[in-house]
C-alpha cells in the first residue's frame, strides 16, 4: 500500500455530508455543495475557486478510473483556521505507480496529466492512499486563509 | 441532451456559456461549434465565459481545442470575460491556454475579431488596450 502524505494536523470536524457520484452530471451539484461549504467558512472567491477546481479534477478521476464512488465534504477546524476537507473514495483498480501519477504531464488516459499534481498545487493538504484492486482515497483540505 | 446555444451574427458565431460545464457538455459544444463554423462558413467565434465560475484541466483543454480546430477551419476564436479567480486557478493548475486569444469583455472581443478579419491578421496575439 502506497501512501503520499503532505501534512497532517489535528483537526475537528464541525459539519459533514456524503454524496454519491455515479454519473458525470453529479459533478455540478457536488461542486456547488463544496462551494457552499467554502462560503460557510468564509473563504475568499479565489480559494473557493481553487477548491472547486481541485474537486472537479478529482471527481473526474473518481468517475473515469474508479468507476464512481462517494465524496465526503467536511467543514473542519485546526484551532487557528477553518477550512473545508473533501475526501474522494472509489473502489476502482487503484494506482499502480503513485510517484508517476503525481508527476506533471503524466497520464494513462488522453488527458494532459495535470489532474493530480495540479490539484495538489491548488490545495493546502493533499493525501492519497491507493491499493491495487481495492481502490483509491484522496483527501484534500483547503484552509480559509490558506 | 443539454446543449449550449450557438448564435450566428453575420460572419461570427457567439457562444455565451451561462451554465456550469461538465465534460459531456463541453465536448458537445466543441463538436457543435466546429459543425456550425462549417455550416455558415463563419470567420470568427466569440466565447463569453463571464458566467463560468470554474474551468478545470478538461474544460481548459476543450477551449484550446476549439481555438485550434476553428483556426484550421479558417475562423478565429476569442475567449472573453474570464473571471480573475478562474484565470489564477488555471495557471496554478498548470494550464496556460496557449493559442487561445482573449479579451476582457464581449465588446472588446468583437472589436478584436473585426480587426483580425479586415486586416487579414492571422498572427496570434492578445488584445492590447493601449493600441486603441
Amino acid at each position: 500500500m502506497a501512501i503520499i502524505r503532505s501534512r497532517l494536523m489535528t483537526t475537528t470536524t464541525n459539519n459533514k455530508e456524503e454524496i454519491l457520484i455515479i454519473k458525470e452530471q453529479d459533478v455540478v451539484p457536488l461542486r456547488n455543495r463544496v462551494r457552499d461549504y467554502g462560503v460557510k467558512v468564509g473563504m475568499s472567491i479565489l480559494n473557493q475557486t481553487k477548491l472547486i477546481t481541485a474537486t472537479s479534477e478529482l471527481v473526474r478521476n473518481l468517475l473515469k478510473y474508479g468507476g464512481g464512488g462517494k465524496v465526503v465534504i467536511e467543514s473542519v477546524s485546526n484551532g487557528r483556521d477553518n477550512g473545508v476537507r473533501v475526501t474522494f473514495i472509489d473502489n476502482g483498480p487503484g494506482i499502480p505507480d503513485i510517484t508517476l501519477a503525481m508527476k506533471d504531464g503524466y497520464s494513462t488516459g488522453k488527458s494532459l496529466g495535470l489532474g493530480l499534481p495540479g490539484t495538489k498545487r491548488l490545495v493546502n493538504e493533499f493525501d492519497i492512499k491507493t491499493e491495487l484492486g481495492n481502490g483509491t482515497t484522496v483527501t484534500i483540505t483547503k484552509w480559509k486563509n490558506g | 441532451m443539454e446543449r449550449i446555444p450557438i448564435l450566428k451574427m453575420g460572419d461570427f458565431l457567439l457562444v455565451t456559456i451561462q451554465v456550469d460545464l461538465y465534460d459531456q457538455l463541453a465536448e458537445n459544444l466543441e463538436s457543435d461549434l466546429i459543425n456550425t463554423i462549417n455550416k455558415y462558413s463563419s470567420k470568427g467565434v466569440l466565447i463569453d465565459i463571464s458566467a463560468v465560475s470554474i474551468i478545470d484541466s478538461f474544460m481548459g483543454r476543450i477551449l484550446g481545442n476549439i481555438a485550434v480546430m476553428s483556426k484550421i477551419m479558417d475562423a478565429q476564436t476569442v475567449v472573453v470575460g474570464m473571471q480573475p479567480a478562474v484565470a489564477i486557478t488555471l495557471v496554478e493548475l498548470g494550464l496556460s491556454l496557449n493559442g487561445v486569444i482573449s479579451a476582457l469583455n464581449v465588446e472588446k472581443g468583437m472589436d478584436l475579431l473585426r480587426a483580425k478579419m479586415y486586416n487579414g491578421d492571422n498572427q496570434e496575439q492578445t488584445y492590447d488596450d493601449d493600441n486603441e
